[in-house]
């Protein structure tokens, strides 16, 4: 993933969509001038899978869709749920599943089934698993991957470009597979319409990574060196995952801004997100009700469900910053160990040049070089370390926060009913003063305002119901996704340590005979 | 087993296992020597010496005396400044008993209670008493190969304050160093940094001291080079175990029911980095004191050369004065005898000391690579059967 510059744009998968792009709002930043303007001739590249010559897509997905005949008409989605994958899938190691509690999408998916499926080669015995014991839930194809980071441009107006590619039997989207090119800022803008839109029901809106100005200025001032390289490998792995998670969410899927992201071949420019990084735009929602929330701590007894919960989210994001505290630590550990191995590899080369009894000068070279062996499984393991356990850890220190969010949202929610009912009771009494000093127009006034706020008191209430039966519901999905998410991530963990501690044993077996044969 | 307690765990029936550093030296049933016993006491060490032997001019058949570092000290100087052993390669000093990094962790521990959970707490506490055990066990081992290499050889091991060091059954103090002997100890280090000055200066005749010579220079210094580095990679290594330990712990208290690998991946890794430490550092560390009383031996045969080399201008000078010529004469036969007998007996001890490093690097590198290899396949099938665990739930 090394990034490279580059003075054109990348290749616009299609020509379909030629949206003049709109007004480029403002520097961003750290995101530079967006290169896309101006520029609507795309290079036509066979991006599109459904070209009726069967030309092959250099996407991809184009190693799974060798042989079958790729439909372009959404209507005819047949229940072709199973891709066959090759081991080449780039979804191989996707390990998203989905579910719908209704397979509720648009009418005119016409008697489509969805077959449950899932197209995870690498983990795909458990899931059917998984599969069976969730009840009511029908899965369904849809799989993203965020790939390719590309350079745009030079110096402080670059930025990095990420290619988003969506493979899906999902009728609403226009085709099977499909790509398109992002920036950062897609992806913030992204959440802040989700933010904006679903928050206000209690929906769990998966935060985006976090904006790093000292990441992005390396990578634009063309430090081409590893830390740079990390730093973007880093980022769109983080990209990835938040995709997936909004993807994974049955609601959020439906939003025709997150299929737009998916599918429109030039978004329009998100505006604002220089001041806007995920958690600072949630602190923005939140900051509101913060005031308000501290003074009431408890709604009533029968939520007690629900402060529970809150209680054990709080603990537990405590807990993993500790955690993420600690395995920070070992990653630089592994680090230093790293280099002191290395630097121990060295000297042990050298002593051996000294050594002057033959066969120990040559075992001493072979134990430098099985130390040098050792550095690198060193680093392998703190590479782990750090992107399968750290940025686990992180991901959910960020979510529990959207979690809090959540359940903040609905103490708002149940406030506002409780204002609106004391205001209606203050209009009721007013009304009865009025009654009782005999003022008929004003009276008039009166009733119609006590209709109005009967009116509201009941749809707050509404509200309220309607906003904790999908707080729960979100909390649950939520657990499950968590437990899920960890479970995977530490099997991932232990089999790379597993993998390590093989080629440990190799690395050793190929020494003994060496230090058998000092005489 | 053996627990630490702060104030005087004994250790009865101490299996120091790790005693690869030598080859096994308590071989002649004439004279053996082991420690069996140790008692720490506030970081002060008292080591039980035991002996068993058929020669005559011991007392006893069988008997202990308790004995201090410092005694150990004591009999090293007392050696080293024997005339007649100027000629032999005298075993390095044991290193006195380092429990500085455990305590500091210990301390360190104490401090950050409050900070940690029981079980955390629990677990840290026991690795640092099993790092505080090792640190113990190894100065049990070097302290007792120390005498065993005396006892093994011929001409050492008939010392008399050798005998004395393991007979006497009263407080060697009195007998240890008094200001005199301090001093001179402390001018001998400093005396020790023009070493290197002196054997590199002299004007070597003989091949075989000439190739000792480079030989010994160089590795003298690339062996301190390595042992500093390997006890750097060593500590890092511990480093690591440790915070595994505090991953497992706080897992724990996460609920997050996949901690028991961690866990019992910890151990296994803090096991390595102190296995690795005994094996690998200490042997170095070892080496490189070895190889410094190698180049001892050198510095003194080339203080011998230079004395018979001013002894000769000496009779020159005499004979040109015709003055004190007998004296000069003897003088310089002397001298020679001296150099002659230390370069026969230097060339034999060196070339004894070369085939025994090859030996013990040999037994060495084999059992680190053994271990190396257990471990990682106790490793592998315990990350396999929790992997399994996993995916079955």
């Amino acid at each position: 993933m090394a990034a490279s510059s580059r003075r054109n744009p990348p290749p616009l998968p299609g020509a379909e969509n030629q949206d003049p792009l709109s007004e480029m709002a403002g520097e961003d930043s750290d995101e530079g001038e967006d290169i896309f303007v101006g520029n609507s001739n795309p290079v036509a590249e066979a991006f599109q899978p459904d070209t009726a010559n069967g030309e092959e897509p250099a996407d991809l997905f184009s190693e799974a869709e060798t042989s079958t005949a790729v439909n372009s008409s959404i209507t005819t989605s047949k229940s072709n749920g199973v891709h066959s994958d090759n081991e080449n899938d780039l979804f191989a190691e996707v390990s998203v599943e989905l579910s719908m509690e209704n397979p509720s999408t648009t009418a005119k998916s016409s008697g489509a089934e969805f077959t449950p499926s899932l197209t995870l080669s690498a983990t795909q015995p458990e899931s059917m698993e998984q599969l069976e014991e969730e009840k009511d839930e029908d899965s369904f194809d849809m799989e993203v991957a965020v790939t390719n980071p590309e350079k745009i441009g030079d110096g402080m107006n670059a930025y990095m470009a990420y290619k988003v590619s969506t493979r899906t039997t999902l009728p609403m989207f226009r085709n099977r597979t499909f790509s398109v090119w992002r920036r950062f800022s897609d992806f913030l803008g992204l959440y802040e319409k989700l933010s904006v839109k679903h928050s206000l029901n209690g929906c769990i809106i998966p935060p985006p990574p976090e904006k790093s100005v000292v990441g992005m200025t390396k990578v634009k001032v063309g430090k081409d060196d590893s830390s740079s390289a990390d730093f973007v490998e880093r980022r769109r792995a983080a990209l990835e995952r938040y995709l997936q998670r909004v993807v994974c969410h049955p609601s959020l899927l439906q939003d025709p801004d997150v299929r737009e992201f998916l599918e429109r071949d030039e978004l329009p420019r998100a505006v604002g997100t220089h001041t806007l990084s995920g958690a600072g735009f949630l602190k923005m929602i939140n900051r509101a009700s913060d005031a308000v929330s501290k003074m009431t701590i408890k709604i009533s007894d029968s939520d007690a469900w629900f402060d529970n919960k809150l209680q054990e989210v709080e603990s537990e994001e405590l807990q993993l910053r500790k955690l993420h505290a600690v395995v920070d630590s070992l990653v630089n550990h592994r680090k230093e160990l790293c280099g002191n191995t290395a630097v121990f590899a060295k000297s042990m080369a050298m002593l051996g040049n000294s050594e002057d009894n033959t066969a120990l000068s040559r075992a001493l070279s072979q134990l430098a070089e099985v130390e040098d062996k050792m550095e690198t499984l060193h680093q392998e393991q703190a590479a782990s370390d750090f992107f399968i356990l750290a940025e686990l850890l992180a991901d959910y220190i960020r979510l529990l926060g959207a979690v809090r969010g959540c359940f903040e949202q609905r103490m708002k929610t149940w406030q506002r009913w409780q204002e609106a009912q004391s205001t209606l009771q203050k209009k009721r009494e007013v009304e009865a003063k009025l009654l009782w000093a005999n003022k008929p127009d004003k009276l008039q006034q009166a009733k119609e305002e006590i209709t109005e706020w009967e009116g509201k008191v009941t749809q707050y209430e509404r509200d309220f119901d309607r906003i904790s039966v999908t707080v729960r519901k979100e909390f649950l999905r939520f657990e499950k996704q968590k437990s899920k998410d960890f479970k995977s991530q530490i099997v991932k963990y232990l089999e790379s340590l597993l993998q390590s501690q093989q080629r440990h044993v190799k690395f050793w077996e190929a020494f003994l005979p060496e230090a058998k044969a000092i005489a | 087993t053996s627990s630490v307690r702060r104030n005087g765990p004994k250790f009865t029936q101490l299996i120091v296992g790790a005693r690869s550093v030598s080859v096994d030296l308590n071989n002649d049933a004439s004279l053996l020597i082991d420690i069996p016993d140790a008692l720490c006491e506030r970081d002060k060490v008292k080591f039980t010496v035991h002996t068993k032997t058929t020669l005559s001019s011991f007392q006893k058949p069988d008997f202990s005396v308790p004995r201090q570092h410092e005694d150990f000290i004591w009999l090293h100087d007392a050696l080293v400044e024997t005339e007649d052993y100027a000629g032999l390669i005298i075993p390095p000093a044991p290193p006195k008993p380092d429990f500085e990094s455990p305590r500091e962790k210990m301390h360190k521990l104490g401090e950050g209670e409050a900070t940690m959970t029981k079980e955390e707490y629990t677990k840290m506490k026991q690795e640092l008493e099993a790092e505080y055990l090792a640190v113990f066990k190894k100065t049990v081992q070097v302290h007792e190969v120390f005498l065993q290499r005396l006892s093994s050889h011929p001409i050492l091991s008939k010392d008399r304050n050798f005998q004395i060091f393991l007979e006497y059954d009263q407080d060697l103090s009195v007998r240890r160093k008094n200001a005199k002997e301090t001093f001179g100890s402390f001018f001998k280090n400093m005396v020790k940094s023009a070493d290197e000055v002196i054997i590199s200066g002299i004007k070597e005749v003989d091949d075989f001291f000439e190739q000792e010579k480079t030989f010994l220079l160089d590795y003298s210094s690339k062996i301190k080079d390595s042992t500093a580095r390997a006890e750097k990679m060593t500590r890092s290594h511990k480093n690591v175990a440790d915070d595994y330990i505090h991953i497992s712990a706080t897992l724990n208290s996460l609920s997050v029911d996949d901690n028991t690998a961690l866990k019992k991946y910890t151990n296994v890794e803090g096991r390595v980095a102190s296995d690795e430490e005994l094996k690998l550092t200490e042997l170095l560390r070892y080496y490189m004191l070895d190889i410094q009383a190698a180049k001892d031996l050198l510095y003194r045969r080339a203080r011998a050369l230079a004395d018979y080399e001013n002894s000769n201008k000496a009779l020159d000078k005499a004979r040109l004065k015709s003055k004190d010529i007998t004296q000069a004469e003897e003088h310089q036969q002397q001298c020679l005898q001296k150099f002659d007998k230390l370069s026969e007996s230097g060339k034999r001890e060196l070339t004894s000391f070369k085939g025994r490093r090859v030996v013990a690097f040999r037994k060495n590198l084999i059992e680190m690579a053994e271990l190396e290899i257990k471990h990682a396949k106790n490793n592998m099938a315990l990350l396999q059967g929790c992997i399994e665990l996993l995916k079955s739930n």
